[in-house]
């Protein structure tokens, strides 16, 4: 009984002084609250919101509600997040292996890369894109058409937008040549484990990718053009794009300064990653014939992501929480429109400021979780 | 010997806590701003970052301008110095927090007396010290000469957290016409967007765009458009539950507006002692008990009007010497064809 005591004691102390600590704040905005007149509740996310967004991925307008309000926030928020992580680590990889090139000038200069924006402050990275290459960019009226049908203006990139005839069918076409890839890929390490053969499957898997969905555009009625942007005056000396998709510059400069600054650092991961295979790995490797891509792809890259997954997790988090900073260039992510102007417009400060951190946590979780199934997926399988 | 001493001490600390208790009038015990204020020794304000005119730092940090002249006369009321003032400048969005949680005691910051944020969030507006209206700033080369003129796809840079914000909805709905709102947490970032052309239009309460102007890298190249789109009464706020100090601040106000109408300044308020008027002579403290229902002695209206002036002379010195509104349009009293009318301080 005694030794029980011992063992559970510290960790129920710690519970109700957690408890006790959680109690006494919220007991503290309860009463202040009540004294200054505040009512609280959640009741204000079905209210119609009356402001409108300047970039929404949903249908929005001021007579949607606050809750609609908060979804296109969040869902600004993830854009930015995706398109962040998918360049960082792009050009991550890239500037990581360059690192490593034996090439002086390609060397010197990754590394003068990571070393400068890694220690510039984010905040002034995205004010340097947005107030001072922003300015720089043309008025819509002075735009050069990059092949005759994209601009890159001051108010935005303004792209064509696709339009299909039969999508659908275009789309079947897609999920049938990666269904195909996948049972060719399956099929070909069995061949491999079980008779030796080597089948090319990547010259197999791009000839399925092009070839499927050109034959649904040559007999499955799939047919695609393009709405251009076209100029439109609106006095004077002011210009707009009509027509098309129009990317806003706030968009691209957040997810440009997001993607420069976070690469540095997953570069170092993934230069850490290569440099921790051992050499003894690639010499091995080596000496039994394998060739040098077959060196990297099945004996240093399997060994080095597991020492690059774990660092990188962190960076996604931290470009993903990083987005935040969006408030400060006007690009509509949750900081901004909910925690903002919602915030402002109702006054629900705790309501909404624990929305907001409940999403942001909610947020990091999904990603930790993916990524932890992902490296325990290529984590070393004890037998 | 040490035992009495003991005594003696506590009786001293005893009578001391007595007399401190029973020299603080019964207002004073009622207002735990006024009080805290006294004791700090200093009034806390919240101000803009900066908008010439209302609330603007100089380069040695001394604030001037219309909102903060509200703060400086609190501080001479209350306190005897109009100096006595510690302002926190606050983002559109930060400013109803800041004053809810306790951090400042008056938010003088060019704030819209608006229903909801009157009724909902544990604040009250005490009067208007400035009557204003939203307008639209377009540059002259765009050809624009009114609103009518604005076409869809027309982009506005704006503040978020504003009511300039819901009106910019309203106006366009109303007209039918589709545009791209483009909202920023700073002033300056708005100007630095909009002066850059990310923008047709910039939209704020037109004194505010009048102030902005100034700070554009060619304040020449833009024009005010003369359409007015919404009602802006802007005016101190303080926190709900506290009718002395709200009365304190309601009165302060009031004080300098109606000390302009009956024509009292800075360099004469000590000449009007003697004046042959009694309601003149109410607002300089030489008739009447008229600070005694704040816990404030009688010339609190007196150091008002000596130290930071009425409201002519705080409107002349702030917005229409510094070229943002010479012209005083509704901001003129009521006896001059404007609509500045206060009860009377009787």
């Amino acid at each position: 009984m005694n030794f029980k005591l011992k063992d559970i004691g510290p960790q129920l102390m710690t519970v109700i002084a957690v408890v006790l600590v959680f109690g006494f704040f919220t007991y503290n905005a309860q009463v202040n609250m009540e004294n200054r007149g505040i009512d609280f509740g959640y009741g204000f996310l079905s209210q119609e919101s009356s402001f409108d967004v300047q970039f929404s991925l949903i249908e929005y307008d001021g007579s949607h509600s606050y809750f609609r309000a908060y979804l296109v926030g969040l869902l600004n928020t993830i854009l930015v997040s995706v398109i962040g992580i998918f360049f960082a680590t792009i050009l991550g990889v890239i500037v990581g292996i360059a690192r490593l090139s034996p090439n002086y000038l390609i060397n010197k200069f990754a590394a003068f890369y990571v070393e400068f924006f890694r220690n510039i402050p984010l905040l002034l990275q995205i004010f340097f894109w947005y107030f001072a290459a922003l300015r720089a960019l043309p008025l819509p009226q002075d735009a050069e058409a990059m092949f005759g049908v994209t601009f890159l203006t001051i108010k935005g990139l303004f792209v064509p937008a696709f339009i299909w005839q039969n999508f659908n069918i275009f789309f079947y076409s897609i999920v049938a040549a990666i269904i195909a890839i996948i049972v060719i890929r399956y099929q070909a390490k069995r061949l491999q484990e079980t008779q030796g053969k080597q089948t090319p499957v990547l010259l197999i898997s791009i000839g399925l990718i092009l070839i499927l969905p050109l034959i649904s555009f040559l007999i499955g009625g799939v047919r695609l053009s393009f709405e251009v942007p076209v100029l439109k005056q609106l006095a004077t000396t002011s210009f707009i794009y009509e027509g098309g998709v129009s990317l806003p510059p706030e968009l691209i400069a957040l997810a440009l300064s997001l993607s420069l600054y976070t690469a540095t650092f997953i570069a170092e991961c993934v230069r850490a990653g290569i440099q921790g295979v051992g050499k003894g790995q690639k010499e091995a490797a080596a000496s039994i014939g394998l060739t040098p891509n077959q060196v990297l792809k099945l004996v240093v890259m399997p060994q080095a992501l597991r020492i690059i997954i774990p660092p990188t997790t962190n960076q996604y988090l931290n470009l993903t929480k990083n987005s935040s900073l969006a408030a400060a260039i006007a690009y509509p992510d949750l900081v901004l429109v909910f925690a903002g102007t919602a915030l402002m417009q109702t006054g629900k400060a705790i309501e909404i400021v624990s929305i907001t951190m409940l999403t942001y946590l909610s947020l990091s979780i999904a990603i930790s979780l993916f990524m932890n199934w992902y490296n325990n997926k290529i984590a070393i399988q004890e037998k | 010997m040490f035992k009495y001493l003991k005594q003696l001490t506590s009786l001293v600390a005893m009578v001391t806590v007595l007399f401190t208790f029973t020299t603080e009038s019964m207002a004073a015990k009622k207002s735990k701003t006024l009080k805290n204020t006294q004791k700090k020794g200093f009034v806390r304000c919240g101000v803009s970052q900066g908008l010439p005119g209302f609330s603007n730092a100089d380069a040695a940090g001394n604030w001037t301008g219309i909102d903060v002249d509200v703060c400086r006369a609190v501080a001479a009321a209350v306190l005897g110095d109009a100096n006595k003032v510690k302002f926190t400048p606050l983002s559109a969005k930060e400013r109803f927090t800041a004053l809810t949680s306790g951090e400042i005691d008056i938010l003088s910051r060019n704030t819209t007396w608006t229903l909801s944020r009157d009724a909902d969030i544990g604040l009250t507006f005490v009067g208007v010290n400035f009557y204003d209206g939203q307008g639209f700033m377009v540059r002259k080369s765009s050809g624009i000469t009114s609103t009518s003129q604005f076409k869809d796809g027309i982009s506005a840079c704006t503040n978020i957290g504003t009511t300039t914000e819901l009106n910019m909805r309203d106006f366009f709905n109303s007209k039918g016409i589709k545009y791209e709102p483009v909202a920023f947490e700073k002033a300056d970032e708005v100007v630095a967007a909009y002066d850059a052309g990310r923008c047709d239009t910039y939209t704020t309460d037109k004194s505010g765009l009048a102030a902005q102007r100034t700070k554009m890298s060619n304040p020449d190249e833009h024009l005010v458009l003369p359409e007015t789109v919404s009602k802006e009464p802007l005016g101190p706020v303080v926190r709900q539950g506290d009718s002395v100090w709200e009365d304190i601040v309601r009165w302060s106000l009031n004080t300098m507006i109606e000390a302009e109408e009956y024509g009292i300044t800075s360099a004469n308020a000590d000449m009007m002692k003697t004046s042959d008027n009694p309601a003149i002579k109410r607002l300089v403290g030489a008739e009447g008990e008229m600070g005694a229902a704040f816990g404030l002695d009688n010339e609190w209206n007196l150091r008002i009007i000596k130290q930071v002036g009425n409201y002519g002379e705080s409107y002349k010195r702030n917005i229409a010497d510094t070229g943002i509104l010479p012209d005083r349009g509704p901001n003129e009293l009521w006896t001059k064809g404007g609509i500045l009318y206060v009860p009377p301080s009787r």
